[in-house]
């Protein structure tokens, strides 16, 4: 029994370690917006640990910067081996504003393997409680990607476009 | 004494009430004028591409795939929901909705992909030359571009005067890891 409650109790908590890879301070302040008592994740059994040898879940705010790049590794590496990274915060996710400069890695996922993406700049503290439900499974994943078209164009300007795309050297080139 | 201020203690906790956000179980409403995901109305794009040209972190890529089609996509990965695209927007068809439940596995869910209906002219039935050359290039026309959306790059040097030299440019979106 006391095996059992155990396990229902510490199971799924997540022990976070906060990483900062150069990020504005803005997804910083909303994490440490999600402590406090009004919107307070540790209902979840969500707490924020110091030491990544500690945590559970890395949660990385900020296109990682040529300078932060092997300590973010390095910290990545001291992780236990069940482990998640968030990555918060639209620098995290794709770059942010600064995606093809020369001093930033462009994204988390080109440094770190990245679990779950919480766009926004910064989040809103309820969109991190929900990428975080997200990863507890208590809630629905609701993102998609769309596609909207004016018309149905006919076959024929598919082909033709596929045609063109073919002869264009300028498309063989960047692909 | 000690248990009569522990007593008045607790009973001022219990006064002030619950004040936590029951929020993953009930919805938050957002604050007004707040920005989330920006969303399209693709009956009223004209597909001016100024939105394109205005994006901050230059996530909405315009290609124009054939005469008649043009390719908008809005690559929202580094989207940093500042509303200039819905600011500029002549036709009032970008809306900045109140959607922020957007955490997901993968980059490509929060990406929106619009293939808009490009008027030809009435009289000769074409809008420019796809090839050789291009009207919109000629005119010099702001907006006008070649990006790559499979790479998700922006390629700001017009057709016309393409170079390998430009090529390698573009390239460097995509940063060496160490």
């Amino acid at each position: 029994m006391w095996a059992s409650l155990c396990k229902r109790m510490f199971g799924r908590s997540l022990w976070v370690y906060h990483c900062n890879s150069g990020a504005c301070n803005g997804c910083d302040i909303e994490i440490l917006n999600i402590l406090t008592p009004y919107y307070d994740v540790e209902r979840f059994g969500i707490k924020v640990v110091a030491s990544p040898r500690h945590a559970d879940v890395m949660l990385l705010s900020g296109a990682v910067t040529r300078p932060t790049l092997p300590l973010v590794k390095k910290a990545y590496d001291a992780m236990p081996a069940p482990k998640l990274v968030f990555g918060i915060g639209s620098c995290a996710m794709g770059g942010g504003a600064w995606f093809d400069t020369y001093n930033v890695t462009g994204g988390a996922d080109k440094v770190v393997p990245v679990n779950y993406f919480i766009p926004g700049c910064p989040p809103r503290p309820e969109a991190i409680i929900y990428g975080a439900a997200l990863a507890l499974g208590l809630v629905e994943k609701q993102a998609a990607p769309i596609e909207l078209k004016q018309l149905e164009f006919p076959i024929d300007a598919y082909e033709r476009n596929a045609a063109w795309e073919k002869r264009n050297v300028i498309y063989e080139l960047v692909r | 004494m000690w248990l009569w201020s522990k007593l008045r203690q607790i009973d001022m906790v219990l006064r002030a009430g619950v004040v936590t956000l029951r929020y993953p179980f009930e919805p938050s409403p957002v604050p007004i004028d707040f920005r989330g995901a920006p969303s399209w109305d693709h009956h009223k794009c004209i597909g001016c591409g100024g939105c394109a040209d205005h994006c901050v972190a230059r996530c909405i890529l315009v290609r124009d795939v054939c005469q008649e089609i043009r390719v908008m996509l809005y690559d929202g990965s580094r989207c940093t929901y500042c509303g200039r695209c819905a600011d500029v927007c002549p036709e009032d068809a970008i809306r900045m909705s109140d959607s922020y439940q957007l955490a997901t596995g993968e980059k490509d869910d929060v990406t929106t992909r619009m293939e808009l209906f490009m008027l030809t002219c009435q009289r000769c039935g074409r809008c420019y030359e796809l090839e050789t050359k291009n009207a919109v290039d000629r005119l010099d026309l702001r907006g006008f571009r070649y990006d790559s959306i499979e790479t998700r790059a922006v390629i700001r040097k017009k057709t016309e005067r393409f170079s390998l030299e430009t090529l390698e440019e573009t390239k460097r979106y995509e940063r060496p890891v160490e």
